[in-house]
């Protein structure tokens, strides 16, 4: 039988931390012993309620697909072999549980990638975010509804005024192209003490102190590179 | 499906947010001998009769449903604590007590699955109820006290009480911020703001009484 692990795995004490009075339950993030499924679900807290599209996560990504394809074979074995149906079922809530993270992540990515489309592909920022598959996914959408909006509005419009990305051939950036909305309020939690700039350059040099465990209504622009380097998480 | 629901309501569905604190650990005694299991989420076991172990509560809900454990409530929903709590709630018009992030969902779970194993099951129930609609009186009122600043720290609020004023908190903070930024910004706000964001200016309708 033997589930085969790729990763060095603990199940970490989160009944402590929880079920006694106090904020604590961020304890559970050390990052030493965080299990692939914590880290995919992480993941998909953080890509729901960021504005902007995230860093790919493709090696967890992977990991957990190899991790599903894993357990799905082990239990049609099972049931080949006539083992327990309730151990069955309770494998197969798991894989559930796990293939939902999964798909929701890689679903809020595509909504944001479509919502965003010519902002992705015109940014390397956001680009380089963007895996493989969504990269082409990206192109090709956007290539498609260049073509519809010409073929239907565009081309019939007068000159001045076809193209997709401007409004008119006097406006100097892009600005039908829309943009994440980077001021957006977003609730997050820190996993260490953090002091962050509340403005930005050159304003009031303001900041705000997180200890770990504080939840913070606050600016997304703010906590962006927190986020991405793991000291923040998004609730 | 894994689906997506409509941020302009709420972030996570009230579902999604459960889903969440199904992770949750919690104590169960078995009442069957079961072989470790090996998840992805993580190993727990081995099931021993009458030996509590800890395991996530969306098992130990799977396996309370199949009749094959009692649940041992988390120390905090005692009706000591929780009457302790709900007296500290209600005195201070500020502050949040310390409670797990969870709370709500725990709870709501153990009560629809387990009640039987929780002592003054009744009591308990109507203290949490009573501590949740606290809480919620307390959040709504304390919305109409912000100012203008770009970070707001909310001590102790659980989970699911997070998710209901988000949408509210985000627009109102956001409205203030828009408003103490003025000049620099018109611009680049008509320009970007090609998505449905309302641009609300009317005054702020209150909260739903409960």
């Amino acid at each position: 039988m033997g589930i085969f692990k790729q990763r060095e795995r603990e199940i970490f004490d989160l009944m402590a931390s929880s079920s006694e009075v106090g904020g604590s339950s961020a304890d559970y993030e050390t990052m030493m012993s965080t299990s692939d499924v914590e880290l995919l679900k992480r993941a998909w807290r953080n890509e729901k309620a960021a504005p902007e599209i995230l860093q790919y996560e493709g090696a967890l990504v992977e990991r957990a697909k190899e991790q599903i394809e894993l357990v799905e074979e082990t239990i049609e074995d099972y049931v080949e072999n006539g083992k327990d149906p309730l151990l069955v079922s309770l494998y197969q809530m798991d894989l559930d549980r796990t293939q939902f993270l999964l798909r929701s992540y890689l679903r809020v990515r595509l909504v944001k990638i479509e919502k965003f489309m010519f902002h992705n592909l015109k940014s390397e920022e956001a680009e380089r975010r963007l895996s493989e598959q969504e990269r082409v996914f990206a192109t090709k959408c956007a290539d498609d509804l260049v073509k519809h909006f010409e073929e239907t509005v565009l081309l019939k419009l007068p000159e001045n005024y076809q193209s997709v990305l401007k409004q008119s051939q006097i406006s100097e950036v892009d600005d039908m192209v829309p943009q994440p909305h980077l001021d957006t309020f977003v609730v997050c939690r820190s996993n260490n003490f953090v002091s962050l700039n509340l403005y930005e350059e050159g304003e009031s040099p303001e900041t705000v102190e997180m200890e770990r465990g504080d939840l913070y209504f606050i600016r997304y622009k703010i906590v962006k590179g927190a986020i991405e380097s793991g000291q923040i998480d998004l609730i | 499906m894994a689906g997506q629901t409509d941020p302009h309501i709420s972030l996570f569905s009230p579902q999604e947010v459960e889903f969440m604190a199904e992770d949750e650990l919690v104590e169960i005694v078995p009442n069957m001998n079961m072989e470790q299991l090996n998840f992805i989420s993580g190993d727990f076991g081995r099931f021993i009769p009458q030996i509590p172990t800890k395991v996530p509560l969306w098992l130990a809900v799977a396996l309370k449903r199949r009749g094959k454990c009692s649940f041992r409530p988390p120390g905090w929903m005692s009706v000591d604590n929780l009457t302790q709590i709900l007296e500290a709630e209600r005195e201070s018009q500020s502050t949040f007590q310390a409670l797990p992030f969870s709370y709500v969902e725990i709870a709501r779970l153990l009560f629809d699955h387990a009640h039987d194993d929780i002592p003054d099951k009744y009591m308990v129930r109507s203290l949490v109820e009573d501590i949740r609609d606290v809480r919620l009186h307390k959040l709504e009122t304390n919305l109409g006290s912000f100012q203008g600043t770009s970070a707001v720290k909310i001590s102790n609020v659980s989970a699911m009480e997070v998710n209901i004023v988000r949408p509210f908190v985000r627009r109102a903070l956001e409205a203030f911020y828009k408003h103490d930024k003025p000049e620099a910004d018109v611009d680049r706000d008509t320009r970007s703001s090609r998505q449905q964001r309302e641009a609300n200016n009317e005054p702020r309708r209150p909260l739903r009484q409960r």
